[in-house]
C-alpha cells in the first residue's frame, strides 16, 4: 500500500532544481555545493520511491509487516557515504584549482575556442581571396 | 602458394639492408622472388589444361570461420602470371632506375607483389579483403614517397581516401554476400550463388569497391594524380597490377552475380563511359606518364565492360585484354621512365629526336604501342578481335556497345600514335634533347615485356590455354570462338582496319580537334569534385564541432538536462499514475521539515557569502535527516547528521584559505534563463518521477526476506544486517571507494603543498590572480 507522498515529492523536486542551478554556475565552490544538494535530493528520492513510511526496521520494535522497507534505506545509507567521499574530493580539486590559478572558476575549454577562431580565420582568408 | 606469399612479405624486411650493402643493384636479386613465383605459376599451367585446380588452406581461427583459403583457378593463374612476371621485370628495372630511395621502394614493391599474389589467389572473401587493403597501404606509401613533397602527399592521400572508401563499402558488400550465401568461400558462393534479399545491395557495394580501385568514372582522378610516384611504381601498381584488382573482382564475381538486374548494365555503362572519356583526356595530356595514366583508366573501363558483360566471348576477350594491357602498359611506363631518366624530361613538348639516339628503346616502345593500338600480329589485336566478336552477333544494345567500343578504340589508336610521336619523334622547332645512353640491363625488362606481347600474339594457343577456362564459366556460343590471328575475311577484320585508319586520321587532325574542343563547354571536372568533397567534409566536421563543442561546461550540462526533459520527460507525462493521498497526520509532520529544507536551499542560491552558503547547505542536510526520521529510517538520519557535520568541517577547512565571497555573477539574464528552465524542468521531472515510482510498486518488496532472516545473522537492526551481512561485499566496495578518495584527496593536497617549489611563473600568476581577487573585494 503506498501513498501519494506529495510533500516529499515537492521537497525532492526543489532540491533537484536548486542542485542543478548551482551545478550550472561557474564557481567551483557553488558546483560543489550544488553537488551536495543534489546528493540530498537523491537520497530522499531513493527513500520515497522505495515505499511508504513505516515503523523503524528493527526487530523487536515492530512487526516485519509494519516496517519501512529496509533495502532503500541501506542503499541511501551507502549513497550518503559515497556522496561525502565525492564531496571531499571535489573540494580538494577546488582548493587545488584555487592555489594553482588563483581562482576557482570553471573556464571554457581553450582548445574548442581555438578551433572556432581557426575557422573564423579561414573564413576571413577566403573572403579576402 | 602460401609459402611464396610469406616469402615475399618476410624478405621485404631485409631488402633495405640488402640495398644498403649492395646498392640499388641489389634489387636484381630481389627480383628473383617474383621470378620464382612466376616459374612456379608456369608449372601449374599443364594442370589447368587437365582441369586440376591447386588449393591451399591455413586455418586462422576455426571458431570464427576465419581461414586463409587459396585457389588457383584459370583467372587466378592468369593474374598471378601477370603480377609475378611484371613484378620481376619491374624490380629488375628498379635496380637501374632508383637511387637513394631504392631500399624503401624495393621493399614496398616486394610487399606489394606478395599482397597482390595473395589477392588474386584468395578464395575467401575476408582473405581477399585483407590483401586488397594491403595493396592500398602499399600504394599509399609508394605514392607518398618520403612525404617531403606536398604534391606526393596530396596524391597519396587522394588515392588512399578513394580506394579505402571503396574498400570499406566493398567489405560491407562482402559481409552481406557472405551472410546471404552462408559461406565466405568464393568458390562455394560462385558454385551456388545466392539470390534476392540483400544480394543486390551487396552487389552494388562490391561494384563501388571495384570501381574505386580500378579508377572508373567518376572515381578516376586519383590514378593520374598518382603519377607523381617513381615510374616503377606507376608501371607496376598503377598500370599492371593494383588497379587490375577491381577489374579482377568484377571478373571473379560476374559469373555468380550477373543475375542481379543492374550488374551488367552498370558495368557496361560505367566501363564504356570510362573507356571513351579517359581516352579523350589522354589525347590532350602533355606529360607522357599522365597520357599513359589516362590510357590505363580507359583500358580499365574496357576491361570492366568486357568482364561485366557476362558472355563467353566477352570473358575470353577480357582475359586476353587483361594480359595484353598488363604487358604493353608496363612496357610503355618502363620506356617512359628510361626516357625521363636519360633525357631529364617526360614532357612531350620538350622531347625531340630521342628515337634517333635510342633506337632500341624506341623499337621496344613501338612493339608495346602497336599492341595497345591493336595492330596485328600483337596480343592486343587478338583481344580486340575477340572484343568485336563478342558484341557483333547480338541485338541493338549489343550494337550500341560495339559502337562505343569502336569509338574508344579509335581514340586509343590516336593516343598510342601520340605517345610514340611525343616520346621519340623529331619535332620541328624543338632542339634535339640531350640523351645519355641507358645500360642494357635498364632496357632489358621493358624489352622482355614488349616482346612477350608480340610472342603471345604470334602464338595464340598460349592465350587460348590461359583464357578459355575462365570463359567457360559461361555457356559457350554455338560457334565457339577461338583466338587466332587469321579468322578469315570476317566483318570484324574490316572493323579493325577501319578503326585503325580512323584512329590515325584523328591523330593527324588532332590540332583541329583541339581547336574545336576549346570552343566546347568544359566537361565536369572530377578532380575538382573530389577536392570539393574533401573540403566539404572538413567544413562540416569543423562546423559540427563548433556548434556542439562550445567548450562551456554549463552549456553542455544544460543540453543534457534539456534532452532528459524532452526524452524521458515526455515518456513520463504519458506514464504518470497517482496513488491515494498521504494521511494528514504524516503531512503535518513532514510539511515543516520540507519547508525548512526548501527554504534553506533557496538561501544557498541567494547567498553571496561563501560561509553562509555552506551553512545553508548544512541546514538542508539536517532537514533531510529529519525527513529520514519521519520516514522510519533512524540509521539514515544518524549517518546524515554525522556526515553533514563532517562535511561542514571539511568545507570550512577549505574555505579558511579562500576569499569570503563568491566571484560575482556577471552573466546577463539572457544567458541564464535557459539554465533556469532546464533546472526547474528537471526538478519537476524528478518530482513527478518520485510520485510515479511510488505508485508503480505492485510486487511485495524483496526485503521481507531480509527482515525474516536478520535473526539468523544475529542482528536486530535489519538495515545493519543488510549492510554488513547480506550485502557485505557491496559495503566492502564502498569502503574501497572511500579509501581511494582519501588517497586522491591526500595527493591533491600534497601536490598543492609542493607547488611552493613549482616554477615561479605559476606562482606569480596565482599570486597575481589572488591579488586581483582581493582587490575586487
Amino acid at each position: 500500500m503506498s501513498y501519494l507522498d506529495l510533500t516529499m515529492a515537492v521537497a525532492v523536486a526543489g532540491l533537484y532544481a536548486v542542485g542543478f542551478l548551482l551545478l550550472l554556475e561557474r564557481s567551483l565552490m557553488r558546483v560543489v555545493l550544488g553537488f551536495i544538494v543534489l546528493g540530498h535530493g537523491t537520497n530522499l528520492l531513493l527513500l520515497v520511491a522505495g515505499g511508504p513510511p513505516g515503523a523503524v526496521p528493527i526487530l523487536g520494535l515492530a512487526e516485519p509487516a509494519a516496517m519501512a522497507d529496509p533495502l532503500p534505506q541501506a542503499m541511501a545509507l551507502t549513497a550518503i557515504v559515497i556522496t561525502f567521499g565525492l564531496t571531499t574530493f571535489l573540494l580538494a580539486l577546488a582548493y587545488r584549482s584555487w592555489t594553482f590559478t588563483g581562482h576557482d572558476e570553471v573556464r571554457d575549454d581553450i582548445e574548442d575556442r581555438r578551433l572556432e577562431s581557426a575557422e573564423h580565420r579561414r573564413q576571413r582568408e577566403r573572403e579576402l581571396a | 602458394m602460401l609459402f611464396l606469399i610469406a616469402v615475399h612479405l618476410a624478405l621485404a624486411a631485409v631488402v633495405p639492408l640488402l640495398v644498403r650493402r649492395l646498392g640499388p643493384r641489389g634489387l636484381l636479386g630481389v627480383a628473383l622472388v617474383p621470378a620464382i613465383t612466376f616459374g612456379w605459376a608456369l608449372t601449374q599451367v599443364p594442370g589447368l589444361e587437365r582441369g586440376a585446380i591447386h588449393q591451399e588452406t591455413l586455418t586462422w581461427s576455426a571458431g570464427l570461420d576465419l581461414r586463409f583459403d587459396f585457389r588457383l583457378d584459370a583467372l587466378a593463374l592468369l593474374m598471378l602470371l601477370l603480377v609475378s612476371g611484371v613484378g620481376a621485370a619491374v624490380l629488375a628495372y628498379s635496380a637501374y632506375y632508383l637511387g637513394g630511395d631504392a631500399g624503401r621502394v624495393g621493399a614496398l614493391l616486394l610487399v606489394f607483389a606478395g599482397a597482390m599474389a595473395g589477392l588474386v589467389t584468395a578464395d575467401h572473401l575476408v582473405t581477399l579483403y585483407v590483401f586488397w587493403e594491403l595493396t592500398t597501404v602499399c600504394s599509399f606509401l609508394l605514392i607518398g614517397e618520403q612525404g617531403i613533397k606536398e604534391q606526393s602527399r596530396r596524391a597519396a592521400i587522394q588515392a588512399a581516401l578513394v580506394t579505402m572508401l571503396g574498400g570499406l563499402l566493398m567489405l560491407l558488400g562482402f559481409v552481406l554476400l557472405g551472410e546471404a550465401a552462408g559461406t565466405y568461400r568464393l568458390s562455394e558462393i560462385l558454385a551456388a550463388p545466392p539470390h534476392g534479399g540483400t544480394v543486390p545491395a551487396a552487389a552494388a557495394l562490391i561494384l563501388l569497391g571495384a570501381f574505386t580501385k580500378s579508377a572508373q568514372l567518376p572515381f578516376h582522378p586519383w590514378l593520374p594524380a598518382a603519377m607523381v610516384a617513381p615510374t616503377p611504381v606507376s608501371a607496376y601498381l598503377h598500370a599492371a597490377a593494383m588497379v587490375k584488382a577491381g577489374v579482377y573482382l568484377i571478373a571473379r564475381l560476374t559469373p555468380g552475380l550477373a543475375d542481379v538486374p543492374f550488374w551488367r548494365p552498370v558495368a557496361l555503362t560505367v566501363g564504356l563511359l570510362t573507356l571513351i572519356v579517359a581516352a579523350w583526356r589522354a589525347l590532350r595530356e602533355t606529360d607522357l606518364k599522365k597520357l599513359l595514366a589516362y590510357g590505363t583508366v580507359s583500358e580499365l573501363g574496357l576491361l570492366t565492360a568486357l568482364f561485366g558483360a557476362a558472355t563467353h566471348t566477352a570473358a575470353l576477350a577480357g582475359a586476353v585484354m587483361l594480359l595484353a594491357h598488363g604487358l604493353f602498359k608496363a612496357t610503355l611506363f618502363l620506356v617512359t621512365g628510361i626516357v625521363d631518366h636519360q633525357a631529364g624530361s617526360r614532357d612531350l613538348r620538350e622531347l625531340s629526336g630521342v628515337g634517333q639516339r635510342l633506337p632500341a628503346l624506341s623499337a621496344v616502345a613501338v612493339l608495346a604501342a602497336a599492341s595497345m593500338a591493336g595492330l596485328p600480329p600483337f596480343l592486343g589485336y587478338l583481344g580486340k578481335e575477340a572484343t568485336y566478336e563478342a558484341f557483333w552477333h547480338g541485338d541493338t544494345p549489343d550494337h550500341l556497345v560495339l559502337v562505343a567500343l569502336a569509338v574508344g578504340f579509335v581514340l586509343t589508336v590516336a593516343y598510342s600514335a601520340r605517345f610514340l610521336w611525343g616520346a621519340f619523334a623529331h619535332k620541328p622547332g624543338v632542339a634535339a634533347t640531350k640523351v645519355t645512353l641507358p645500360a642494357t640491363g635498364f632496357v632489358l625488362p621493358a624489352g622482355v615485356l614488349g616482346v612477350a606481347g608480340l610472342l603471345f600474339g604470334l602464338w595464340p594457343h598460349a592465350s587460348n590455354v590461359l583464357a578459355t577456362p575462365y570463359a567457360d564459366h559461361y555457356p559457350s556460343p554455338v560457334e565457339r570462338y577461338h583466338l587466332a590471328l587469321w579468322q578469315g575475311l570476317t566483318p570484324t577484320l574490316v572493323l579493325s582496319a577501319l578503326v585503325i585508319v580512323l584512329g590515325l586520321v584523328v591523330y593527324a587532325g588532332l590540332d583541329r580537334i583541339t581547336a574545336v574542343r576549346q570552343r566546347l563547354p568544359a566537361l565536369p571536372d572530377a578532380e575538382r569534385a573530389f577536392e570539393r568533397t574533401v573540403r566539404g567534409v572538413n567544413q562540416i566536421a569543423v562546423g559540427a564541432t563548433r556548434y556542439t563543442q562550445a567548450g562551456s561546461l554549463p552549456l553542455y550540462l544544460t543540453t543534457i538536462l534539456l534532452v532528459v526533459l524532452v526524452g524521458p520527460g515526455t515518456m513520463l507525462l504519458f506514464g504518470t499514475t497517482l496513488a491515494s493521498p498521504a494521511p494528514p497526520d504524516l503531512v503535518a509532520v513532514q510539511l515543516p521539515l520540507a519547508v525548512l529544507v526548501l527554504g534553506a536551499a533557496l538561501g544557498v542560491l541567494r547567498a553571496r557569502n561563501r560561509l553562509s552558503a555552506v551553512l545553508m547547505v548544512g541546514v538542508v542536510g539536517y532537514g533531510v535527516a529529519g525527513l529520514f526520521v519521519v520516514h522510519g529510517a533512524p540509521d539514515l538520519a544518524l549517518t546524515q547528521f554525522l556526515v553533514e557535520t563532517l562535511t561542514l568541517v571539511v568545507v570550512v577547512l577549505v574555505l579558511r584559505r579562500m576569499p569570503v565571497r563568491f566571484t560575482p555573477l556577471e552573466r546577463s539574464w539572457r544567458l541564464r534563463w535557459p539554465r533556469w528552465i532546464a533546472a526547474l524542468g528537471v526538478g519537476l521531472f524528478v518530482g513527478t518521477f518520485a510520485v510515479t515510482a511510488t505508485a508503480a510498486r505492485t510486487v511485495p518488496a524483496v526485503s521481507r526476506e531480509y527482515a525474516d532472516r536478520s535473526e539468523e545473522a544475529g542482528a536486530r537492526n535489519v538495515v545493519n544486517a543488510i549492510l554488513v551481512d547480506f550485502r557485505a561485499l557491496d559495503t566492502l566496495g564502498e569502503i574501497s571507494v572511500l579509501a581511494v578518495t582519501a588517497v586522491g584527496v591526500a595527493s591533491l593536497v600534497l601536490v598543492t603543498r609542493l607547488s611552493a617549489i613549482k616554477p615561479r611563473r605559476v606562482r606569480q600568476h596565482a599570486a597575481h590572480n589572488r591579488r586581483t581577487e582581493e582587490d575586487r573585494r
